[in-house]
């Protein structure tokens, strides 16, 4: 990897100054994405800001929800009875990312600011519009079965890598960011952006910008989620197809449902399309296939990924008749 | 070596190796060492037009940079030198993604790395490279693995033709790479005219005699040394470029030089198993008896060099037919030149004939272990007799064991809940493979031993066999015996491949161990047969009371003519119950259960880790191992574990192994016929076929992965 500086900050103020004073600089917490970029070249940082020391790893419970701090652990939050009661699905997306290893070092925040997977951005030596903006998207018409089929664009169809991030699109996370203007919140779907034609950015953080927590609202839905993931091996993989699918049934009608999607999008996907098929509708074998048809509308594939339409739609149905109490 | 089935002695290098006592390669200590990083190529086809290296050259730390315009010039190819040929800066042409194109050296790792990764190499006439069998001719190989690439007997296509039955299809199957868990590392050190490596070889003779080749040195003038290995599985055998390069920095820099790869480079020059695409043909007549073998592979190579994948030989082995047409033909594309990978050529051509057998079953309407049995064949293509052959007691005990009698023939029949079972059987089969060795054992008046041989434990017990080897010889506890390998000034031995070493170099073993016994004979003054099976302890008496520190037993062994009059292979079935998601397209394995009659065991436990890793790499052959090409650039897009897949704990099921019992008198001094690639052969078919019962869909391309389930 490149030389660079490194510096431990001990307060948030002052490790939100020391990122901001320096264009190249990135925190750095548990470690376990941006290291790894580092030693292939593809992120090369002037300052590392270790951030692990900071009062940022509570996990608070109350009634009407949880707040988890921004460094608080994987593996922590995992396992943290109010989360996997109230919020199984982010509990389950967290137990099926990684390794053990990884989930005792890497964090929240950490987790939904990680980078795709794409084997064109994570090598320096190919031409990656995300990494060198305007050098092309050699995976449109290469090596892509792990890309996107929905919300990519002609310069760029990467997938967002992370679990997590999908299981709190699905309970309505809030992002808590600390900027140069105080504090503020941002619900989880406006968080990361579509790639369009600035696949370098990422999400709607400005650079200095520091997430402090992730609040997870207490809903009946959020209850009643499940996350499947769908991949090669048994453990230890990212999703080829992933969803959170969380509803709120009464008297058997869909008062309320969040369908989100992994694996298949450059951020964590929403699909409003299978919500509103959901909705007002009974909790019924065929209004899951609705929904999962619902889901797949607008999805295209790139050649090797085209299974991943019809997978979607049958991940969609399983994690909905899960949600629904029906499998 | 009384027993058919030895003691489950536990690693004698167990402790060395946990407590991280046991130096590998990397990890020896070099007065003055420089690290070398190697700069591979980012095209697969084309020309070095020019390497910016000034400003590199001026990075701290960094001592020597490395180019084909300055490198030392060495042989690189020709008889001498033989397989692989090496791209080793010779000229400025590339031929494959990730081929070595300059080796940049400084004074600590860390700075070598950032000074390679500054470097700046610049291509010219790159051009469309060939990644697919399909984007070049196919040629007939002069020769396969030293035989010829075709074998024929009687009339195949024409009993095709006329069968009762017939299945007739194409099988494919995909570049894998090895991926032992130690990167390739080599440390070399030159005194004068004389080089010193240490290497993480699977063979240090071999190597030994590569470098001498490549820098025209007489054979002396060069040692190896490979105490512990952390895998090969075939990418350590040969010496490739690495090796070469290390030595050329360190003769330019005149200091020791280490290279390891990383585990990106590991994508590179090292080997990998070739595609390949099979035609496999079976006709039978109603009564299930094959009247007709077709097997047709199609492989690729470099396009520098020849590796040819002999997928089809285990057709010429496996059962009994009156007509038999094996061949091979070879492409030549942009990637580096494969090699041997655990069971080259057996795992990737039982993969098709193995499917297609159970493809044959179906369309029999037969039992897929009722028609391997009626298959079996007490001789080879050749009229070759066995020396043993265990097929028929493995498929037996294979079945009782995984519980066959409880399948439904009938595809999507059983299911577990929402899953569907499927259960799957494959015949496998690996010869005896056996080459000439030389061992020394020295008994000593306080009770120890020491024994050596040049042979490497590449991780898969040698050490701890060898051990008993010598302990069971000369009547002593195997605690006493000292045994020391891996290093080239020790009495020779071929390569930790092919299973071979054990047969070779163990049977050297025990006759250098009978050599002490025959010493001590006459040093006593009494009838050698006096002492042939007296204990230890009588021994140590005999020098005592001669006043002698010491004898040392030698000997050489070697094959003779038992291959003229027999056809020597281990033999097994091998079983596999998977559970499916039918919506889903995933397959996870449930069960596996192994059968080998593969001669001699000389240890219970480190044999079942053999057939337990060989099931390992089946379940990962048979849905998950993929290196994948972009088809425009030649270049490889997941060289890293993290996308190129391999089976973790999750993945694999409890695997059975079973014993079948063999007392081979014929295949060596010890009746051991090697153990470490059977395990691998029919797990993929297996599998595949398991798949096929479960779901009715018969996936004829590996790895069998989610899409093409799905629909």
């Amino acid at each position: 990897m490149k030389a660079f500086r490194y510096a431990q900050a001990h307060d948030v103020a002052s490790a939100m100054a020391t990122v901001a004073a320096d264009p190249g600089a990135l925190y750095v917490a548990g470690g376990t994405n941006v290291i790894d970029l580092m030693k292939e070249y593809v992120e090369q940082p002037s300052l590392l800001v270790d951030i692990t020391h900071l009062p940022l790893r509570g996990i608070d419970a109350a009634p009407r929800g949880v707040r988890v701090g921004s460094l608080a652990l994987m593996s922590d939050v995992a396992d943290h009875p109010a989360v996997a009661r109230d919020f199984p699905a982010v509990s389950q997306a967290l137990l099926l990312s990684a390794s053990p290893q990884l989930r005792n070092m890497a964090t929240i925040g950490g987790n939904v600011m990680q980078r795709t997977r794409c084997a064109y951005f994570r090598d320096a030596s190919q031409p990656c519009n995300k990494r060198v903006p305007g050098s092309g998207c050699p995976a449109i018409g290469g090596v892509n079965r792990q890309h996107a089929v929905v919300g990519g664009s002609d310069h760029c169809i990467c997938t967002h890598p992370s679990d997590l991030a999908v299981a709190l699109l699905a309970v309505d996370a809030i992002v808590h960011v600390r900027g140069r203007s105080g504090e503020r919140t941002i619900p989880f779907e406006r968080f990361h952006v579509l790639p369009g034609a600035t696949p370098q950015r990422e999400t709607v953080l400005e650079h200095g910008d520091l997430i402090t927590a992730v609040e997870l609202p207490a809903s009946a839905h959020a209850r009643n989620s499940y996350y499947l993931k769908v991949r090669d091996r048994a453990s230890y993989e990212f999703a080829l197809v992933s969803v959170a699918a969380a509803l709120d049934v009464a008297g058997g009608t869909v008062r309320a449902a969040r369908v989100a999607l992994g694996g298949v999008a450059p951020k964590p996907w929403r699909s409003h399309d299978a919500e509103a098929a959901l909705v007002g509708r009974s909790a019924s074998a065929s209004t899951f296939a609705d929904a999962a048809h619902a889901a797949t509308r607008g999805m295209r594939g790139y050649g090797q990924n085209d299974f991943k339409i019809a997978l979607t739609q049958r991940a969609v149905a399983r994690a909905l008749a899960h949600a629904g109490g029906a499998a | 070596m009384s027993a058919l089935v030895g003691a489950p002695v536990d690693r004698v290098d167990g402790r060395l190796k946990v407590t991280g006592a046991a130096k590998y390669s990397a990890e020896v200590a070099v007065p003055n060492l420089a690290y070398g990083v190697l700069v591979l190529s980012t095209v697969a086809d084309g020309r070095i037009s020019a390497v910016d290296d000034a400003a590199v050259r001026r990075m701290p730390g960094v001592v020597a940079v490395m180019t084909p315009a300055n490198a030392p010039r060495v042989n690189a190819s020709g008889p001498q030198v033989g397989y692989p040929v090496l791209r080793v800066l010779q000229d400025d042409l590339v031929h494959y993604d990730r081929q070595p194109v300059a080796v940049v050296v400084a004074d600590t790792f860390e700075r070598a790395t950032d000074a390679a990764a500054a470097l700046r190499v610049r291509y010219a006439a790159v051009a469309a490279p060939a990644t697919r069998i399909a984007d070049a001719p196919a040629y007939k190989p002069a020769q396969v693995h030293g035989k010829d690439a075709d074998t024929r007997k009687g009339d195949a296509e024409a009993a095709l033709a006329t069968a009762a039955v017939h299945v007739d299809n194409v099988y494919t199957t995909p570049v894998e790479h090895h991926n032992p868990m130690e990167p390739h590392a080599t440390i070399a050190l030159w005194e004068g005219d004389r080089l010193t490596v240490y290497d993480a070889t699977q063979g240090v003779i071999g190597a030994r005699r590569k470098l001498a080749a490549v820098f025209g040195l007489p054979t002396e003038n060069v040692r190896v040394v490979s105490r512990f290995i952390g895998g090969g599985f075939g990418s350590k055998g040969s010496s490739w470029p690495h090796v070469t390069l290390a030595s050329m920095a360190a003769k330019m820099t005149n200091r020791p030089v280490k290279i390891v790869l990383s585990r990106p480079q590991m994508f590179g020059s090292i080997g990998h198993r070739p595609q390949t695409v099979q035609r496999v043909a079976l006709a039978a007549g109603r009564d299930g008896k094959l009247t007709a073998v077709v097997h047709q592979t199609t492989a690729h190579t470099s396009v520098f060099d020849e590796f040819v994948e002999p997928s089809g030989l285990i057709s010429t082995v496996l059962y009994g037919t009156p007509s038999l047409l094996v061949t091979h033909r070879a492409v030549r594309l942009n990637t580096a030149t494969p090699t041997y990978m655990r069971a080259p050529g057996e795992s990737s051509g039982s993969f098709a004939l193995e499917s297609a057998m159970d493809e044959l079953a179906y369309a029999l309407g037969v039992d897929p272990v009722e028609l391997r049995v009626r298959n079996d064949t007490d001789r080879d293509a050749d009229g070759l007799p066995f020396s043993s052959r265990s097929l028929v007691q493995s498929l037996r005990a294979g079945a009782e064991r995984i519980g066959w009698s409880r399948r439904d023939p009938r595809p999507r029949s059983m299911r577990d809940g929402n899953l569907l079972v499927g259960l799957g059987v494959a015949a496998a089969s690996y010869p005896m493979n056996r080459s000439a060795a030389s061992a020394s054992v020295q008994l000593r008046a306080d009770g120890s031993v020491l024994a050596r041989s040049a042979g490497v434990d590449i991780g898969t017990g040698a050490y701890t066999v060898f051990s008993q080897v010598v302990a069971d010889t000369l009547g002593v506890p195997v605690q006493r015996v000292r045994m020391e390998l891996g290093d080239s000034a020790f009495p020779t031995a071929p390569n930790a491949g092919g299973s071979a070493l054990t047969a070779s170099a163990g049977s050297a073993l025990k006759l250098a161990a009978l050599d002490v016994r025959a010493k001590l004979a006459v040093l006593d003054g009494v009838d050698p047969t006096t002492l042939a099976s007296t204990n230890g302890d009588t021994l140590v008496a005999i020098l005592r009371k001669h006043g002698s520190d010491s004898v040392e037993g030698r000997a050489d062994a070697k094959p003779g003519d038992e291959k003229k009059n027999y056809a020597m292979h281990s033999f097994g079935a091998q079983f596999a119950e998977v559970r499916v998601d039918p919506e889903l397209g995933t397959v996870r394995l449930a069960r596996f259960v192994n059968a080998f009659g593969a001669g001699r065991i000389l240890n219970e436990k480190t044999a079942k880790s053999q057939y337990l890793g060989g099931a390992v790499w089946g379940i990962g052959m048979a849905l998950l191992e993929h290196t994948r090409f972009d088809e425009r650039s030649g270049r490889i897009m997941n060289a890293n574990l993290g996308e190129y897949l391999v089976p973790v704990n999750a993945d694999v099921p409890m695997v059975e192994s079973i014993i079948v019992p063999e007392d081979d008198p014929h295949v060596n001094e010890i009746g051991v016929k090697g153990i470490g690639e059977i395990g691998i052969v029919g797990a993929a078919a297996a599998i595949a076929n398991a798949v096929y019962h479960a779901t009715g869909r018969r996936v004829r391309d590996l790895p069998i992965t989610t899409e093409k389930l799905l629909g």
